[in-house]
């Protein structure tokens, strides 16, 4: 027995970094948080206090939780949530009916999953109802008969809020901030959006029963907020089984923070998004290169995981390119520049091109037009290149206005950067007037 | 990186494995494992990878996810066109892997799929491993519900199952983002191939007769005629099937030693250049060239698809024909000069200073009245026709044809405007049957 203990002290290192790989993963890809959230401690009172005066004292309230994505509001409410089902006399006392904007796309939807996640199934059957507030009515009459000592509060949780707002007529909405006005049962309805504006999106008689709570989750974080919450999603918790190894990756994560090229490359995520989300889609890539041949971090890590995120994905498009459709795309940067930006077809591309081939190159790239036409379609097809016009409009493909998707940086940058690149071609790419 | 096994759960044996299997794709493999992590484990939401045509994406996540035994689920979006298809494709797959689960699942939208993906991953083993569900032409899904997008990014907190959701497309992740944002996938780029790898991939199917090293030199000659124009591994294989029958032709005849590289160029060199005006463009089947090489004929003997443009119409469909391309090509300030006979004098001016940009032949056809295209009509056509209802119709039916269209389609019966969309050549063509020399009376050929 007593051995067994010993050897679950120090685990194999195979072992530890299956485990780290475990908790980190969870942590970053399900978003289970470690302890509180952060730096939202003023709107989690808040809101933790408005649940409860629903659920203890049977008052009604509706909410809304406002912030860009991926700021924290879902983990926000879920710590709020668990706190609150954590409390004595609390948790039989309340049900929860969560809705997603995504999910629920119209109010039939909506009503039936609100049945499903009560329970009542049983109890509609087969009874079809007049109107969609008789059939809510009866929805929360059952919940009230359920409970004989006393009426128990509704959660109503609304995910992507502002595609609520979209239904016809608003019809859910609607009602449910009207029992929230008027009716006896108590509900709470918090919504969750991203959208500023979302008031905006409410009919008048909809946002007159709104009670205007709202709760932002406009962070106000700064630099040395963001390294702290960098850390503390790779620290690992106390609860390791293997103690020396977790005190070892532990000081190495601290020693990391403070480490000048990790810190330059945080100070750049940083500047591009403040966002939890951003941080996890680099910490994903980072923990992707812990192996058990490279069992800690290192800056070289953070380096590339950062390189992997910040790629140009239509440079890289371009790099894949063939020196034909290259030729085409020099061509129509061209065009560009020579009238300004208007649209052009493919017969302007084609002649543009044949003036490079006649004029400055040698035969090689003398190719038939079906061949140039070829490629030109196979532009259209990455999308390198948009039609003015929608597809509905018929005309011969050679006609057809287009516009280039591309920079001109870009393409001089993709230039640098293409395998073997013709010397011809690229000064025919930086010849202004071809 | 790719000589340590990233993890120790997964069989070497396989891995080595893998590696035969995926050439030059070491390195993608090695980072789609890592991604992955261990099957228990959590994996990101949502993996978008993107790349080049033929660059294997598919065939590596395929490859990956059947060697390794993790439970997914692949679909197409081509062949799942309505999400209720796309759904029930998805779980009947999903729910094959636990033959004891047998059933038809009736799903209309994702409120019902995300329903039946739970009892589905709380009832069964799914919930132990991660599972995967491979979206190929991920592009499509754009363009069907705007919630199925979004949707499938967060499957995983949806479903609140181990779930991971893979896209494959060839078009990058900026162009897929709604508007309202969505939870971000993480990108995955691959590479396209260089040509050395691609050499390596093509000299992989090498015809048992011959040497390697013969193969490689033909593989070598392919590149080089075709690598400019095209980096597609699949056509690039296809071809190298198609034309090696051609390139032994010397050596079987025994004219030529293997040895002798530079002949054997000369000889496969132009007829490799010919492929590519031809098979290349599908100008000519993949059959009938074989056939042709076959039957050792003139290759580019047999006619090609386009070249049969020859359409016969009747007499006054032609004219009408030539007139409209005329008023399509020809500014309208110009017809009096063309097909008045007492015109005034033309100033040489105007003819002579022509800016290229204003070639109508560059920027295509432009809209005309109906008015105009009859009156250049009877004035092109000889004898005295009478406006009747065939006329009318054979306009109409010109547009049906679609040698013709309609543009603007706010006025049916009062002054409609059309547009011709027939090439020079084809007009060229019909106004030689009728002996009408149309050059002479296009503005830009004066």
């Amino acid at each position: 027995m007593s051995k067994r203990k010993s050897k679950d002290d120090s685990l194999s290192i195979g072992e530890c970094i299956s485990l780290v790989q475990k908790i980190l993963r969870e942590r970053i890809c399900c978003q289970k948080s470690n302890g509180k959230p952060f730096g939202v401690e003023m709107q989690q009172k808040h809101l933790l206090e408005l649940l409860k005066r629903t659920v203890v004292h049977g008052e009604s309230n509706s909410v809304l939780i406002i912030g860009p994505r991926g700021f924290g509001k879902t983990m926000l409410l879920n710590s709020v949530l668990t706190e609150l089902l954590g409390m004595k006399h609390i948790k039989g006392n309340v049900l929860i009916v969560q809705l997603n904007g995504l999910l629920q796309t119209d109010d039939r939807i909506a009503l039936k999953e609100i049945t499903r996640q009560l329970n009542l199934e049983n109890v509609i059957g087969e009874r079809v109802f007049g109107s969609f507030a008789e059939n809510l009515a009866f929805l929360l009459e059952a919940l009230k008969k359920g409970d004989r000592n006393s009426s128990r509060s509704v959660l109503f949780i609304l995910d992507e809020f502002d595609l609520f707002a979209h239904h016809k007529n608003q019809t859910l909405l609607y009602n449910l901030f009207d029992i929230s006005q008027s009716a006896q049962t108590p509900i709470a309805v918090v919504g969750l959006t991203c959208r500023l504006d979302v008031l905006e999106l409410l009919e008048k008689r909809v946002k007159s029963r709104f009670s205007h709570r709202q709760i932002h989750l406009l962070t106000s974080c700064d630099f040395k907020q963001y390294v702290i919450m960098f850390q503390q999603q790779l620290l690992l918790p106390e609860d390791f089984p293997d103690k020396s190894f977790a005190e070892e990756w532990n000081q190495n994560i601290r020693f990391l923070s403070r480490d000048a090229s990790v810190e330059e490359i945080l100070k750049k995520h940083f500047f591009l998004s403040k966002d939890f989300r951003s941080l996890h889609l680099l910490l994903m890539r980072v923990l992707c290169r812990v192996t058990v041949s490279n069992k800690t971090i290192k800056p070289a890590d953070l380096i590339e995981a950062s390189h992997l995120c910040t790629m140009d994905s239509k440079a890289n498009i371009l790099h894949g390119l063939s020196v034909l459709e290259l030729c085409l795309i020099i061509a129509m940067k061209h065009l560009n520049d020579v009238y300004d930006g208007e649209p052009f077809n493919f017969q302007m591309v084609y002649n543009e091109f044949q003036k490079f081939v006649q004029r400055k190159a040698h035969s090689v790239y003398n190719y038939e037009k079906p061949v140039v036409i070829k490629a030109f379609e196979h532009l259209h097809q990455l999308e390198l290149v948009k039609p003015m016009d929608g597809p509905s409009v018929r005309i011969q493909k050679e006609y057809q206005l287009v516009k280039l998707l591309l920079d001109n940086s870009q393409i001089m940058e993709a230039l640098q950067r293409y395998p073997q690149c013709p010397t011809d071609v690229k000064q025919w790419a930086a010849s202004a007037f071809a | 990186m790719p000589d340590q096994t990233p993890f120790p759960t997964y069989m070497k044996d396989v891995l080595l494995r893998l590696k035969k299997q995926l050439p030059c794709r070491d390195n993608e493999v090695s980072m789609l494992l890592s991604l992955f992590g261990e099957p228990q484990h959590y994996s990101y939401p949502s993996i978008l990878i993107y790349g080049h045509r033929a660059t294997g994406k598919t065939f590596v996540t395929q490859t990956v996810l059947q060697e390794l035994k993790l439970p997914h689920a692949f679909v197409s979006m081509v062949e799942c066109f309505t999400p209720r298809l796309l759904f029930q494709q998805i779980l009947s797959q999903l729910s094959s892997l636990y033959p004891s689960l047998d059933e038809e699942f009736h799903c209309e939208t994702l409120n019902d799929f995300i329903r039946i993906f739970r009892q589905l991953s709380t009832s069964n083993v799914l919930d132990q491993q991660t599972v995967y569900i491979v979206i190929d032409q991920a592009e499509v899904l754009r363009d069907m519900d705007a919630n199925l997008l979004p949707g499938f990014l967060r499957l995983q907190e949806l479903v609140g199952g181990n779930i991971t959701v893979i896209f494959l497309t060839e078009i990058v992740w900026e162009k897929f983002r709604p508007n309202t944002g969505c939870l971000e996938p993480i990108l995955f780029y691959f590479p396209d191939y260089t040509k050395a790898e691609l050499q390596q991939i093509l000299c992989k199917d090498r015809h048992p007769e011959f040497s390697d090293d013969l193969y490689a030199t033909y593989i070598n000659i392919l590149l080089g005629v075709f690598y400019a124009v095209c980096r597609d591994l699949c056509e690039l294989r296809h071809l190298a099937a198609l034309n090696f029958s051609k390139f032994c032709e010397p050596l079987l005849k025994g004219e030529v030693r293997e040895s002798d590289t530079h002949k054997l160029w000369r000889s496969i060199e132009p007829h490799l250049r010919k492929a590519m005006q031809t098979v290349y463009l599908r100008e000519v089947s993949s059959l009938q060239w074989e056939m042709m090489q076959d039957t050792k004929e003139e290759t580019g003997y047999l006619k090609g698809l386009s070249a049969y443009t020859h359409v016969d119409l009747p007499y006054y469909s032609k004219f009408l024909l030539i007139a409209a391309y005329l008023a399509s090509f020809n500014p309208a300030r110009t017809d009096k000069r063309f097909f008045l006979k007492h015109h005034g004098k033309m100033k040489k001016v105007t003819f002579l200073k022509k800016h290229e940009k204003t070639s109508n032949h560059l920027l295509g056809p432009k809209p005309f009245p109906l008015d105009r295209l009859l009156a250049i009509f009877y004035s092109i056509v000889d004898s005295r026709v009478a406006s009747t209802a065939n006329i009318f119709s054979q306009i109409s039916s010109l547009v049906t044809l679609q040698l013709l269209t309609l543009v603007g389609h706010s006025d049916q019966l009062d002054s409609p405007k059309y547009k011709c969309t027939v090439s020079m050549d084809f007009i060229c063509a019909i106004a030689r049957t009728v002996n009408f020399d149309i050059v002479r009376y296009l503005y830009d050929f004066l």
